[in-house]
């Protein structure tokens, strides 16, 4: 419905892992929001968990000042671990 | 007139195998179980009949969500249907090539969708029944239809939550929403008694433990229903003269037109594939 408002849905696939962004439903309220977001974005078993926030409470960032907020860290690559043997047992860094 | 010799065994095997499969209208082979049977059709018809009725909302929702959520209750009942009917005979010919004088579901389901409160407030009556009696039936001495059912409770379980939580929204909604939310109880609270009824089929299977006794989960679904009926602010209508006929094959008007838009292809194009 139009006057619904917006929240954002959170799908942990495994245990384990992240909750990850997946999308957005419309819903009168948190509870409908849950169920709105198991029927849209978990039919195919996709999760084991569900968040959802309302989507007016994030706050973000503001694309006209992505200059100073991203680009300065353009060119500092000595922030990467790109120096350093990564021994090979290690698989997730 | 000389008497027939007696059948042997080895052309009795044969004359089991050459039953004629897949002619219009022929029922497909059924076990000699006419009560297990008979169960099997009512439980399976309730389902088929219920996921027909909520599939008429696909795309007609009042949000995309919702038509995700309504098309998604239907699917559990489909599912639940194909495998009661599979357990009766060939599921395909019982749901297509049966006529309406033939189908057991009860009056409720085969109800016309009317608007969303009226689909909603069905199917908090319906699916708390079914959940009940689906709890109730996981412990059946048939193991088919434990298994069924102990599957089918936990999709039934969402379908009933959900129903309610949108019952307590629109009858403690808007005036609008209150006042459609009335008229869906008032035209559903009819079909009540029918879900408790026990006749004489049913009266056989529960004897024999296939069955579960509908009386005895009528306290637990009265006062379930009283409960969310409380908190959606709405109070329970007064109980009507009962409607009753649906399992021996008395239905309203609408089964009809509803078997006539579900059979029509596999009636027009018969073991049509895709």
């Amino acid at each position: 419905m139009s006057d619904w408002p917006l929240w954002e849905v959170f799908v942990r696939a495994k245990g384990g892992l992240a909750h990850r962004h997946v999308g957005s439903v419309h819903a009168p309220d948190a509870e409908l929001a849950l169920r709105h977001a198991r029927d849209t974005y978990t039919r195919r078993q996709e999760g084991v968990s569900l968040w959802v926030v309302a989507s007016a409470a994030i706050i973000a960032s503001d694309p006209d000042q992505s200059g100073e907020l991203f680009e300065p860290a353009a060119d500092k690559v000595y922030r990467h671990p790109t120096f350093y043997d990564i021994p090979d047992v290690v698989k997730h860094i | 007139m000389p008497s027939l010799p007696p059948i042997r065994p080895e052309d009795e095997a044969v004359a089991e195998k050459v039953r004629l499969h897949g002619a219009f209208d022929a029922p497909a082979e059924l076990p000699h179980d006419p009560a297990r049977t008979e169960y099997l059709l009512r439980l399976g018809d309730d389902a088929l009949i219920l996921g027909q009725r909520l599939s008429e909302w696909c795309g007609h929702a009042p949000s995309v969500e919702v038509d995700l959520s309504l098309a998604n209750l239907s699917l559990d009942l489909i599912g639940q249907a194909t495998l009661f009917l599979g357990e009766a005979g060939d599921a395909d010919q019982l749901a297509f090539k049966r006529d309406v004088l033939d189908f057991r579901n009860c009056w409720l389901v085969e109800q016309p969708n009317g608007d969303f409160a009226r689909t909603m407030v069905r199917h908090l009556l319906f699916s708390t029944w079914q959940h009940l009696l689906y709890q109730r039936l996981s412990a059946s001495t048939d193991p088919a239809i434990a298994g069924i059912a102990a599957k089918g409770a936990k999709e039934i379980a969402y379908h009933r939550e959900l129903a309610a939580e949108w019952v307590v929204r629109l009858g403690d909604g808007t005036e609008e929403s209150r006042a459609r939310t009335l008229d869906g109880l008032g035209w559903c609270w009819r079909f009540v008694p029918e879900l408790f009824e026990v006749d004489e089929q049913l009266a056989d299977a529960i004897a024999r433990g296939i069955a579960a006794d509908p009386r005895e989960i009528e306290p637990e679904w009265r006062s379930s229903i009283g409960a969310v009926l409380g908190e959606a602010t709405l109070e329970v209508p007064a109980d009507t003269r009962p409607i009753l006929g649906g399992r021996r094959g008395h239905h309203s008007e609408h089964l009809g037109h509803l078997l006539a838009i579900m059979q029509y292809l596999p009636r027009t194009y018969p073991d049509a594939n895709w």
